[in-house]
């Protein structure tokens, strides 16, 4: 059984005439500890793919199961306490929060569960080690370049240890030497077990995944690294 | 990293607005105080002065019989050779549950002084409680300072030619006439007034007294239950509250109270409207933030938590402050309203009261806009995924 799997799984936008499919039937299959990069157009779907196939965006038509458990079956809060618990996310523009410094920003995902505090900055501070930020965890996000930013939000993304990390774009705010770093980052957490699906722009960076999925048209055509590099 | 951690520092980030927030509901809470506050006081402060002037409640001997009345009111069954009641039972008033409301206890005891075919009225009175009572009476010469000094009305001087420093004969005793009254236009222009000790003496009535006039402080307790508990304690006395007097000051205060409250409730719905819509454009403000929580896993109730939190902590300063500021605009006002600032102290439940207000309007002002942000689609607040 697939670890992520997406049946018939489509999205429209608006109604009547005005109506837009965004994605249109597709069906994916991710194995748990993939890495798959979706590539695409920009407005060819990839980021709705994503939104859905993370818990965020309900699909107007298909299933989106992880682990066997159809997401969208479950009721809000319990679909939230999915995502704490199953999913890390990073987005296009850090999205930190402002006002909480760094190690409090990496802890948010922390703030609701039942850790003690000392646990959580513990977990906090390992993932911020594990970035290389441990020296500025008491800045606040103002205060680091983009690429630092980056990799807070990397450390936010996997200071709960979720089995899969979705990630938007992850390099599309930063130069060429950042970027390297963060998809060598990526692919450690990859090597470590971590299931990601990451959109990009890329064809570099998405040579860093297992498997390329391009969404084209409302479809999509699946690509092997592997056997994409033995060919060339 | 606690949800509270996250309100406190988003407060501590967006001081301007908080300053704003904290500033409408100050406004509104100072507003309420200082009117609340200043309606007490000025309540206590009229109720004193009404309740000085002139009695609401009188005394008079249990008996059916002649119907007489004094400045218009009606004595019951008063006599001049009728029972009087015992000075001793006046004393029992000070026993009566509400002994505190009782401000003055006038007794007074009649008799009739007759010279060359005139007739006048003698009213034996406590001097200091019946001035305090009268307040109204203005006095061409001097108080009685003694018991051989008497006080006469305008029109019994004039028929007695009785004049204030002179000497005057009443039943063979000679008295010094200390002062006349002006005209008071009411049946005391008629009267002398005497010590009551010597009018009780001269007329062979010692320790009686013909009827006592009560001034009695009833803002804050029925008038009527006064009037019962001191039938019990004089049985021989009927007791009868001055109705017209008491529904007077009463709906006097009652108006007054209904002022401030409406006024009262319009500044607090200012008040609220400015919470609600500075919570509501924090909210919009903060979509994406509230996205970026809601997509890392927090629940509707988490985020709604975390507003409200702040709502909290916003009126419980707005509270606190407003409170103190509604103290410093009440004694403003009262300098304006009153000739001599009353005493009043810092009140710990109109304190509590303001707090708990200004939460409770914080709280319920934020709670749209809180479910709003609970209800806020993550992907649509990020609109980056």
């Amino acid at each position: 059984m697939s670890y992520i799997k997406a049946e018939q799984v489509m999205k429209e936008f608006g109604s009547g005439d005005g109506k837009v499919t965004a994605v249109g039937g597709i069906n994916l299959s991710i194995e748990q500890a993939e890495f798959i990069s979706i590539m695409g157009e920009s407005g060819a779907g990839k980021s709705t793919l994503l939104s859905m196939l993370g818990g965020l965006l309900s699909p107007s038509g298909g299933k989106i199961l992880i682990e066997g458990i159809d997401i969208y079956g479950l009721r809000r809060d319990k679909l939230a306490d999915f995502r704490r618990e199953f999913m890390g996310f990073i987005f296009q523009s850090f999205q930190l929060v402002p006002y909480l410094n760094v190690v409090e920003n990496v802890q948010l995902p922390l703030a609701v569960t039942h850790h003690s505090e000392s646990a959580k900055k513990t977990l906090a501070m390992s993932a911020l080690e594990r970035v290389g930020l441990k020296d500025k965890a008491h800045r606040l996000p103002n205060q680091l370049s983009g690429g630092e930013q980056e990799r807070v939000a990397i450390a936010r993304a996997v200071v709960n240890e979720p089995p899969i990390l979705f990630a938007d774009e992850p390099t599309g705010n930063l130069d060429s030497r950042n970027s390297a770093d963060v998809m060598s980052l990526l692919k450690l957490l990859n090597s470590e077990g971590q299931t990601i699906v990451m959109v990009t722009h890329s064809r570099k960076n998405a040579e860093f995944a297992d498997r390329i999925v391009e969404v084209a048209d409302g479809g999509i055509k699946e690509t092997e690294v592997a056997a994409m590099r033995a060919a060339s | 990293m606690k949800l509270h951690n996250i309100a406190i520092n988003n407060l501590r980030r967006r001081k301007g607005k908080v300053f704003f927030l904290i500033t409408g509901l100050l406004v509104g809470v100072a507003a309420v105080v200082a009117l609340v506050t200043t309606t007490n006081i000025l309540e206590e402060d009229i109720a004193h002065k009404m309740d000085e002037f002139g009695a609401n409640i009188l005394i008079t001997p249990r008996s059916e019989g002649l119907s007489l009345t004094y400045g218009g009111l009606n004595l019951g069954g008063l006599s001049f050779d009728t029972k009087e009641i015992s000075q001793a039972d006046l004393d029992k008033i000070k026993t009566i549950k509400n002994a505190a409301n009782v401000r003055i206890v006038s007794p007074k005891v009649f008799g009739v002084f007759e010279n060359q075919n005139q007739k006048a009225l003698v009213v034996g009175v406590d001097f200091p409680a019946e001035l305090s009572l009268k307040k109204w009476w203005k006095i061409e010469g001097a108080q009685p300072a003694s018991e051989d000094e008497i006080l006469v009305g305008k029109d019994a001087a004039d028929r007695f030619g009785f004049k204030s420093g002179e000497t005057a004969e009443i039943k063979g005793e000679t008295f010094k006439v200390a002062g006349v009254l002006e005209p008071t236009g009411s049946q005391d222009d008629n009267l002398i007034f005497m010590a009551l000790p010597r009018t009780q003496k001269l007329f062979g009535k010692e320790g009686k007294v013909g009827m006592a006039e009560v001034a009695a402080l009833c803002k804050n307790c029925p008038i009527s239950e006064i009037v019962t508990q001191i039938s019990e304690v004089i049985p021989a006395g009927k007791v009868t509250a001055v109705q017209q007097v008491v529904a007077g000051r009463m709906d006097t205060l009652h108006n007054f109270r209904k002022f401030s409250l409406g006024i009262s409730g319009l500044v607090l719905l200012v008040g609220s409207m400015v919470v609600f819509v500075t919570m509501m454009g924090s909210v919009t403000e903060r979509t994406r933030e509230i996205g970026i929580f809601s997509a890392i896993g927090f629940r509707s109730s988490h985020i709604m938590r975390i507003i409200l939190l702040e709502a909290f902590v916003v009126s419980l300063i707005a509270g606190a402050i407003g409170y103190l500021c509604g103290i410093g605009v009440t004694r403003v006002l009262l300098s304006f309203l009153t000739e001599h600032m009353p005493h009043f102290s810092l009140d710990p439940l109109v304190a509590g009261g303001a707090v708990l207000l200004s939460v409770v309007i914080g709280l319920l002002a934020s709670l749209y806009p809180a479910m709003t942000a609970a209800k806020m689609d993550p992907s649509e607040a990020l609109r980056t995924l």
